[in-house]
């Protein structure tokens, strides 16, 4: 099967088609996976399975950060525990008196909406799942969850720590799903300035762990400490849901957007559990599962392997 | 040299943690700069031990990283036998350098990867890109004397 005679050629133990022959093969096979993968739905199918097969490695990667913290939180002491409670009980609290009106309010909003029976809850159901691995490098920023589609875990899902939106999910495994997270540079969320109503687009920053505004023309009202919650936009998270707070915004004469720097409000390094929602349909603030607004091909290409918001978003 | 079996057993266990290492939970500031260990470690067997690893090393190396980084299936395994291929080829050449070039030869061969993946992110609609992924390249390079260094400790001491 030589193709050339030369040393490197010669086996030296084994037999078989020459290093070249192997890598047009190789090469041919890589180019079809790569073809099927974005058009149909074999490799998808295949690939569910492989994230079943990669599940064990990763967890057995993040087991060394994970092993660390149970050491850490085995071995806290008494005080420790002590300040760590009276804190938690002041959180609760808080958490209390904040949400101490909420049953009223909803009852009033109900009335305003003119709606004779009360709303169901808009997060209808939440599960909690253990981040078991992350996944950073200059143009990715994912969690690996422990929760799969055996859990009922589904792709688009909203993902949200106690502090704020986390991400959504991108791809669901059996037994994992990978989240695409807020700071994302290729995730991309509709969110709104909460003080005065703007809209935009957050799009994730990379490597700096930042939210970024590149859609804001120079003289839009924002400014430093604006909070920056979900629009309702885009059929992925309800209206209200805190994302980020505006860190700088610079103004050059010489460009024409503004450059707005934010900071996820989520605590994305300190994170040890997600929380995943699903929201009840009937609610009127629940994101629409399927924006009618969008196109055939838009929705189909959607169901591919890029779900990725932005590209419906800005259709609308 | 004899036997098949013994060097292919060492290669799948370096591998194993090659992966590992590419994958590990990282701070920002360390990520930028990590290299992807599993490539070094398929260019050493690649060069050292053409024979044992082969093709099918880096073939399957590549579908690793594909399946734990999400990317589109088949993305790092061709630009994985791409590289696999050139250290193949150009083993005997490469060897008898000392290790200075040798990372030479790690860099370009890590360019060559890094680029093809660039490419195919940019075909498969993954236009974003940024300088700073270029920087593990060099860091690559840079690491090549150690990782050549323990791989060594590994299979000629055996």
């Amino acid at each position: 099967m030589a193709l050339s005679g030369s040393d490197v050629d010669r086996p030296l133990y084994g037999r078989g088609p020459s290093p070249g022959l192997r890598f047009t093969l190789y090469a041919i096979v890589s180019i079809v996976l790569m073809y099927y993968d974005r058009h149909g739905q074999l490799v998808q199918r295949f690939r569910y399975g492989l994230q079943a097969m990669v599940y064990p490695v990763q967890v057995a990667v993040g087991s060394p950060e994970q092993g660390w913290r149970a050491i850490s939180d085995s071995f806290q002491t008494r005080r420790a525990l002590r300040a760590e409670n009276a804190q938690l009980r002041a959180e609760l609290r808080d958490a209390q008196l904040a949400t101490m009106r909420q049953a009223a309010l909803e009852q009033e909003n109900a009335q305003l909406r003119n709606l004779r029976a009360s709303l169901p809850p808009l997060i209808s159901h939440w599960q909690l799942a253990q981040i078991i691995d992350v996944q950073t490098d200059p143009l990715r920023e994912r969690l690996v969850i422990d929760k799969g589609a055996r859990e009922g875990v589904r792709a688009d899902q909203a993902v949200v720590d106690s502090h704020g939106i986390l991400g959504q999910v991108e791809r669901v495994g059996p037994f994992s799903a990978e989240v695409i997270l807020v700071t994302d540079p290729e995730g991309a969320i509709p969110v709104q300035v909460l003080r005065n109503g703007l809209r935009t687009i957050a799009v994730g920053g990379g490597t700096d762990g930042e939210i970024v505004l590149p859609y804001l023309a120079s003289n839009a009202d924002i400014k430093s400490g604006d909070l920056l919650v979900t629009s309702g936009l885009g059929g992925v998270f309800p209206a209200g849901f805190p994302v980020g707070r505006v860190m700088g915004v610079r103004r050059d004469s010489s460009q024409l957007p503004a450059q707005v720097r934010a900071q996820p409000v989520a605590d994305i390094e300190r994170d040890r559990e997600v929380a995943l929602l699903q929201f009840s349909a009937d609610n009127p603030s629940a994101p629409a599962p399927n924006p009618p607004i969008a196109p055939v091909p838009a929705a189909k290409s959607k169901s591919k392997s890029k779900p990725h918001p932005p590209a419906d978003q800005q259709d609308e | 040299m004899a036997t098949n079996a013994h060097p292919r057993l060492m290669i799948l266990m370096t591998a194993i943690a090659g992966l590992v290492l590419s994958l590990l939970p990282l701070p920002h500031s360390v990520a930028v700069f990590w290299p992807a260990f599993l490539v070094l470690v398929v260019i050493y067997w690649s060069t050292m031990l053409p024979r044992a690893g082969g093709m099918t090393l880096g073939f399957a190396a590549g579908l690793a990283l594909d399946a734990f980084q999400g990317s589109v299936l088949g993305e790092h395994a061709l630009a994985l036998c791409l590289v696999t291929y050139l250290a193949i080829r150009l083993n005997l050449l490469v060897r008898a350098k000392p290790l200075f070039e040798q990372s030479l030869f790690v860099f370009a061969a890590l360019m060559a990867y890094e680029f093809l993946l660039w490419v195919i992110d940019g075909w498969s609609g993954h236009a974003l890109s940024t300088p700073l992924r270029w920087l593990p390249t060099v860091t690559g390079g840079l690491l090549w004397p150690l990782v050549a260094g323990i791989l060594g400790r590994f299979h000629l001491a055996r």
